[in-house]
C-alpha cells in the first residue's frame, strides 16, 4: 500500500470581501453556542458573517471536557467501563465493545463464539440507534417536526430491547472484557425480531417523508461537499468519509467480532453533501437491520458461554462468586486490581460515526499509563470550517447536522 | 346614537370572535402537533385542554417582563402592538356573513362596509412587516437582527405577489368591494376557485409568507436564530406576537375564503339564515387555518435565498401573467359594453 501526502492550501477568510466595496459593509460576528438549539450539545461556533453569508467559523470545542481518559488512569482498567458508556451517549454499547477489544487484543483474550454474535447483534442495534438520532435531529434542525418523533418513536422501540437485556435504556455498561455480562434470552431476541421486521417499514415511512421532498433536497443536495481527497486528508471516517465515495469500513476492512463472516454492504455516495451522507445513513440502518436478523438466527445455533474462561482477566459468572470463596478471590482482584500484560494496543471499531479507536498502554501494574480515544466526531468538526466557508448562515444548520457528532465523545 | 351601538356591537363582537379563534389556534396547534406525532396534547386544563389558551394567557401576564441591556426601549416596547394591530384591523372589512334584520333594522354583517375594502386590507398587511422589523432591531441582538432583516425582505417580496392575486379577482368582480365580491359568487359554480385557481394556489401559498408561518419561518427560524426577532421577548409581548400571528392566519383564511370560496355564501342553499352563512365563513377558514398547521408540523423548511428566489423568479412571474391573461379576457368580454 502506497500513501501520498497532499497539502491543502486553506486560508481562512479568504473570501473576504475587499473593504471598499460599497455592497459588503461592516462584517458580522456571531457566537454560536455553547447553547444554541442547533449545536447538538455545548459545541461552539464563532461566525464571521458578511450579512447572511458566513466568511469563517472557527469551532471551539471542550466545553463537554470531563477529564475521560485521565479518568481511566486513575479508575483502573476494569472500573473505566461506566465511563465508555458516557463518550458517545447515543451507543453507549458500541463503546463499551470497543473498549473491551482495546483490552482484549492487549491481554490476548479470546472472546466466546456466542459473545461475539451477541456483540455483534448489540453494536448493529446501537448504530441504528445513533443513526435515528441524526435522521430526527437532522429533520427537527431543518424543520421537519414531525420526522423527529417518528424516529424517537423507532428509537424507543429499540432502546425497549436494550433495556430488556441489559435492564438500562441508557448507559448499560453490559460489555465485560472477554464477553458480555449474561446472555440474550428468548424473551430478548423475539423482541429484536419484531423489531428488525418492523423497522424497516418505519424506515420506508421516513424515506417517503424526506429522500425526494423538494425542500428537504434544496436543504441537503450540493451542501457542504467534501471531495474525496480532502475527506481523507481530513482523515474523516463512516459515513462522513463513505458519503464521499471512499468505501472504506473497518467492519470491511478489519474485521473485528466476525463481521468477515456476515452478509452486508457498505453503502458510499458519490458527491459528499449532505444529501449523499443522509443517504448513506438511511441505507447503514437497512443494513445493519440485515446483520441483526443474521446474528439473530446465529443465536439459534451458535451456543455456550458468553463470558471467557481466563480468571487473569475476565470477571468469574455471578451465581460462582456468591458460592465459592476463590471465585470470589478472583471478582475482588479483577475489579480492583486488573493487571494487563506491559505493553501497547489500538483497536478501531466502525462506530456510527466512524472509526471509534481505544489506544492502551499498560506497564504491568494495576494503573493503566495511558487510555486515549480516537473519536471520529472531532475529525467530522475539523471539517466543518472548509464546508462552511461561503456558504449562507441558514447552512450551518445542515452541516452541523450531517457531521453527526456527540460532543460527549469530542470533548471526552 | 342607534348607530353608533350597532357600531360598537359588531366590533366587539367581531374582535372578541376573532381573538377567542385565535387563543384556540394555539391549542389547535399543539393538539394537532400532537397527533401528528403520536402524541396527547394538552389535555389537564378543562375538558379537551379547552381552557390551555386562557391558562397560558394568565402565564404570560405573571411573567417578568424584561428589556435587553442596550435595547431601543420606545421601538422595543411598541414593536409587539405594531405586529398584532394591523393583523386585527383587517378584519374590519371581511363581511362574515349577510345582513341581519333586527328590530326592524337592516345590519350588514361587517365591521365596516367601506367601498375600497381590498385597498385597505392590502394596506394593513404591508404595515405588519414592521412590528417584525422593529422588534428584530429595536432588541439589540444579532439573532434579531437578521431574523427581522429577513422578514423584511420576505414580507416585501411576498407582499407583491398576494396583491397581485387578489387584483386578479378584483378584476373578476370589477370592484373593490369585499361585500360586492361575495355578493358576485352566491353559487358555488361562480366561485372564483373555479376561475381563478392558478391566484387561487399562489394566494393559499403565499398566505404562508404573509404570515411568516413554516416552511417559511426565517424570521424564527429556531434552529439557527434561535427566536429569531422575538429571541429577547418575554412576558405578554412575546404573547402579543403569538397573538399577532394567529390573527394574521384567521384573517388570511378568512379572506381566502371571502375571494376564491365565497365567503359566507352556503353551497347550494342561497336561501340559508345568516348564521349558517357565518359558520360556512368558519368552515371555509377553518380549512386554511387547519392547512397552516398541517404544512407546519409535516414539511422540512426552506432556506432563505430559495425562498426569495422562488418568490421573484416563480411566483411573481406566474401572478403577472395571470393577471395578464384575467385582464384580457376581461377586456374582451366586457369591453363591447
Amino acid at each position: 500500500m502506497t500513501t501520498t501526502t497532499k497539502v491543502f492550501e486553506y486560508t481562512p477568510g479568504a473570501n473576504l470581501p475587499p473593504g471598499d466595496d460599497p455592497l459588503h459593509g461592516e462584517l458580522m460576528t456571531l457566537n454560536m453556542g455553547p447553547q444554541h438549539p442547533a449545536t447538538h450539545g455545548v459545541l461552539r461556533i464563532v461566525v464571521t458573517l458578511d450579512g447572511e453569508r458566513i466568511v469563517a467559523i472557527d469551532p471551539v470545542v471542550g466545553y463537554l471536557h470531563r477529564g475521560k481518559e485521565k479518568s481511566c488512569e486513575t479508575l483502573g482498567w476494569h472500573k473505566f467501563f461506566p465511563h465508555t458508556d458516557r463518550l458517545d451517549y447515543v451507543q453507549p454499547l458500541m463503546n463499551n465493545i470497543g473498549y473491551a477489544l482495546a483490552i482484549e487484543k492487549l491481554a490476548g483474550i479470546e472472546v466466546p463464539p456466542r459473545a461475539q454474535v451477541v456483540r455483534v447483534l448489540l453494536m448493529e442495534l446501537s448504530r441504528v440507534m445513533a443513526h435515528l438520532i441524526y435522521v430526527a435531529s437532522q429533520s427537527i434542525d431543518l424543520g421537519a417536526v414531525a420526522l423527529f418523533f417518528y424516529a424517537f418513536r423507532q428509537r424507543e422501540l429499540a432502546y425497549d430491547i436494550v433495556d430488556a437485556y441489559t435492564g438500562h435504556r441508557m448507559n448499560n455498561t453490559y460489555v465485560r472484557i472477554g464477553g458480555v455480562y449474561a446472555d440474550v434470552d428468548e424473551q430478548v431476541s423475539a423482541m429484536a425480531a419484531r423489531f428488525v421486521e418492523e423497522f424497516p417499514l418505519a424506515l420506508d415511512e421516513f424515506e417517503k417523508l424526506l429522500t425526494r421532498n423538494r425542500i428537504w433536497c434544496d436543504r441537503n443536495r450540493d451542501i457542504g461537499v467534501i471531495p474525496r481527497e480532502l475527506a481523507i486528508a481530513m482523515s474523516l471516517t463512516g459515513p462522513a468519509l463513505r458519503g464521499s465515495g471512499v468505501e472504506w469500513d473497518l467492519r470491511r476492512a478489519m474485521p473485528y467480532s466476525g463481521y468477515e463472516s456476515y452478509d452486508f454492504d457498505v453503502p458510499v455516495g458519490s458527491v459528499g453533501d449532505c444529501y449523499d451522507r443522509y443517504l448513506v445513513r438511511m441505507q447503514e440502518m437497512r443494513e445493519s437491520i440485515k446483520i441483526v436478523r443474521q446474528a439473530l438466527e446465529r443465536l439459534q445455533t451458535v451456543k455456550g458461554d458468553v463470558l471467557a474462561e481466563d480468571r487473569r482477566f475476565v470477571l468469574p459468572p455471578k451465581d460462582k462468586v456468591h458460592g465459592s470463596m476463590e471465585e470470589l478471590i478472583f471478582q475482588f482482584k479483577v475489579v480492583t486490581d486488573l493487571r494487563l500484560p506491559r505493553g501497547e494496543a489500538y483497536h478501531g471499531i466502525e462506530s456510527s460515526k466512524g472509526e471509534l479507536g481505544f489506544f492502551i498502554a499498560s506497564d504491568g501494574t494495576a494503573k493503566p499509563l495511558r487510555c486515549h480515544v480516537r473519536a471520529p466526531g472531532l475529525m467530522n468538526i475539523q471539517a466543518l470550517p472548509r464546508m462552511a466557508e461561503g456558504r449562507l448562515f441558514s447552512d450551518m444548520v445542515s452541516l452541523i447536522g450531517s457531521m453527526d457528532f456527540v460532543m460527549g465523545e469530542v470533548d471526552r | 346614537m342607534e348607530a353608533l351601538l350597532i357600531a360598537v356591537a359588531k366590533v366587539v363582537v367581531i374582535f372578541a370572535g376573532m381573538v377567542t379563534i385565535a387563543g384556540l389556534m394555539s391549542l389547535a396547534e399543539r393538539k394537532v402537533s400532537a397527533w401528528m406525532q403520536y402524541r396527547h396534547g394538552p389535555n389537564r386544563v378543562g375538558p379537551f385542554g379547552i381552557l390551555q389558551p386562557l391558562a397560558d394567557g394568565l402565564k404570560f401576564i405573571f411573567k417578568e417582563e424584561l428589556v435587553p441591556e442596550g435595547a431601543n426601549r420606545l421601538m422595543f416596547r411598541l414593536a409587539p402592538a405594531l405586529a398584532a394591530m394591523p393583523a386585527m384591523l383587517t378584519m374590519a372589512v371581511i363581511p362574515v356573513g349577510g345582513t341581519v334584520v333586527i328590530a326592524g333594522r337592516e345590519i350588514p354583517l361587517s365591521m365596516t362596509d367601506i367601498d375600497i375594502g381590498v385597498l385597505f386590507l392590502l394596506s394593513m398587511s404591508g404595515l405588519s412587516v414592521y412590528g417584525v422589523i422593529l422588534g428584530g432591531w429595536a432588541s439589540n441582538s444579532k439573532y434579531s437582527l437578521l431574523g427581522g432583516l429577513r422578514a423584511s425582505a420576505q414580507m416585501i417580496s411576498y407582499e407583491l405577489t398576494l396583491i397581485l392575486t387578489i387584483l386578479a379577482v378584483v378584476l373578476l368582480s370589477g370592484s373593490l368591494d369585499l361585500r360586492a365580491i361575495v355578493a358576485a359568487q352566491q353559487h358555488v359554480g361562480q366561485w372564483n376557485i373555479w376561475y381563478q385557481p392558478l391566484a387561487f394556489v399562489l394566494f393559499t401559498i403565499t398566505m404562508f409568507a404573509e404570515t411568516n408561518r413554516h416552511p417559511f419561518d426565517f424570521a424564527e427560524c429556531e434552529p439557527e436564530l434561535v427566536g429569531g426577532f422575538h429571541t429577547e421577548y418575554s412576558s405578554m409581548r412575546f404573547a402579543l406576537y403569538f397573538l399577532g400571528e394567529y390573527c394574521a392566519m384567521t384573517v388570511l383564511s378568512c379572506l381566502a375564503a371571502t375571494l376564491f370560496l365565497g365567503g359566507p355564501s352556503v353551497p347550494f342553499w342561497p336561501a340559508a339564515p345568516w348564521y349558517v352563512g357565518v359558520l360556512s365563513l368558519l368552515a371555509k377558514a377553518g380549512f386554511f387555518l387547519y392547512l397552516f398547521l398541517w404544512v407546519r408540523w409535516t414539511l422540512p423548511r426552506l432556506r432563505f435565498d430559495q425562498l426569495m428566489r422562488l418568490g421573484w423568479k416563480v411566483f411573481l412571474p406566474l401572478a403577472l401573467l395571470n393577471l395578464l391573461a384575467t385582464g384580457a379576457v376581461v377586456a374582451f368580454t366586457h369591453g363591447a359594453q
